[in-house]
């Protein structure tokens, strides 16, 4: 198929998931609106795979099946009460996988010679995308933990904890410096660097705060996972992603404030709950 | 000139998803953040783009990684929003026709 047949598809799969969310936020049509974005999915993945581009089935075959049988066994397993921990889970691997698509962004421009050595611009998404996948994804599972009461649900402040956090996002946009000034340099070492400092970002972001506050974390980071989606598709310069990723990342955080306004609490004061408690602590 | 029109496409989903959720009740708010969220699994197109291309090995691995996990987001996720919002249907459905 041509690109710009993709590109008319992608569009009729971007209309599809607007609509879809339209009416999912009416109670009367929501079943239908699920349906109507799933359907933009199925539009999307279906013209991907018969794209050009796309010349080797075998693992995608795999990674596919494989995936479906998981997220579809999960989904049927789960018990009503559980909703809230499965879907911060699922969003946890939308945001790992937002992040190993940058990776791997990342390394296709070094295994091929043929190809242009990556613009300042591609390695910028392509942090941006790691950065919030990770975060997304660790943050995920300590929404899960605490939700699931696997670990302790109440907020866990450490010592200098704003401290460490912005420690690490310094450092990050160091070693992002690094690998934008200096690609064939850095690139290959410092991206396992950025890596692990996003995860444990996340983990940082999300421990201060209490489990009774977690739907409202889960919904940012549902956002968050949007942007990432965004930031990958800017990476690799793919346009559905752009906006049906720009479209969660919006709604996302639209929705984490309504939520907040119904549980009568501020967002800044559910974001920074656990520092403040530290700080009338100390 | 590309990087500018993308601009422009993140700017205009920007505000249309703020003009989306503007009023959703209160019984909706999970189903919403879990349709959302099946959606952010668009990364699939991605990841399929990746795993399936001219790539290098290790650039292959880390797409069908992708695949595999953003596969787990949009099936899980439509479905798991499936099963609440039939939850949601029987329970209010007098009210809802009238």
């Amino acid at each position: 198929m041509s690109p710009e047949l993709i590109g008319a598809v992608y569009i009729l799969s971007a209309i599809l998931f607007v609509y879809g969310l339209k009416l999912l936020s009416s109670p009367a049509t929501a079943v239908r609106g699920n349906q109507l974005s799933s359907l933009g999915m199925l539009v999307a993945v279906v013209v991907t795979l018969g794209s050009r581009e796309i010349i080797d089935f075998r693992w995608i075959a795999v990674a596919a099946v494989l995936g479906t049988i998981v997220g579809a066994v999960a989904a049927q397993r789960v018990a009503m009460t559980g909703m809230p921990e499965m879907v911060a889970l699922f969003n946890g691997s939308g945001g790992i996988a937002s992040l190993l698509v940058g990776w791997a962004a990342l390394d296709m421009g070094g295994a091929t010679d043929a190809e242009l050595p990556q613009t300042t611009f591609t390695i910028v998404t392509i942090l941006i995308s790691i950065l919030i996948g990770g975060v997304t994804f660790s943050g995920s599972i300590i929404a899960w933990g605490k939700l699931s009461e696997t670990m302790p649900s109440r907020a866990i402040s450490l010592p200098g904890q704003q401290f460490i956090s912005l420690l690490l996002l310094v450092a990050m946009i160091g070693c992002g410096a690094m690998m934008v000034a200096q690609p064939e340099t850095w690139n290959s070492t410092l991206i396992y660097v950025v890596i692990v400092l996003s995860l444990i970002l996340g983990v940082m972001a999300v421990i201060p705060i209490g489990g009774a506050d977690m739907p409202v974390v889960i919904s940012l980071l549902n956002s968050y996972s949007g942007l990432a989606a965004c930031a990958a598709g800017l990476a690799i310069n793919n346009t559905i992603l752009i906006v049906a990723g720009s479209l969660v990342g919006a709604a996302g955080i639209i929705l984490t404030n309504i939520m907040c306004k119904a549980m009568n609490r501020s967002l800044s004061h559910v974001l920074f709950s656990g520092f403040t408690a530290a700080k009338t602590a100390t | 000139m590309e990087t500018v029109l993308l601009g422009f496409v993140l700017m205009l989903s920007i505000f249309l998803g703020f003009e989306l959720i503007s009023k959703v009740p209160a019984t909706l708010h999970t189903p919403l953040m879990s349709g959302a969220n099946a959606i952010s699994g668009i990364t699939v197109v991605g990841a399929l783009t990746l795993a399936g291309g001219e790539m290098g090995e290790w650039a292959t691995w880390l797409g069908a990684a992708a695949v595999f996990f953003a596969t787990i987001n949009v099936v899980g996720g439509y479905m798991v929003t499936d099963r609440m919002l039939g939850m949601f249907k029987k329970k209010d459905e007098p009210e809802a026709r009238v």
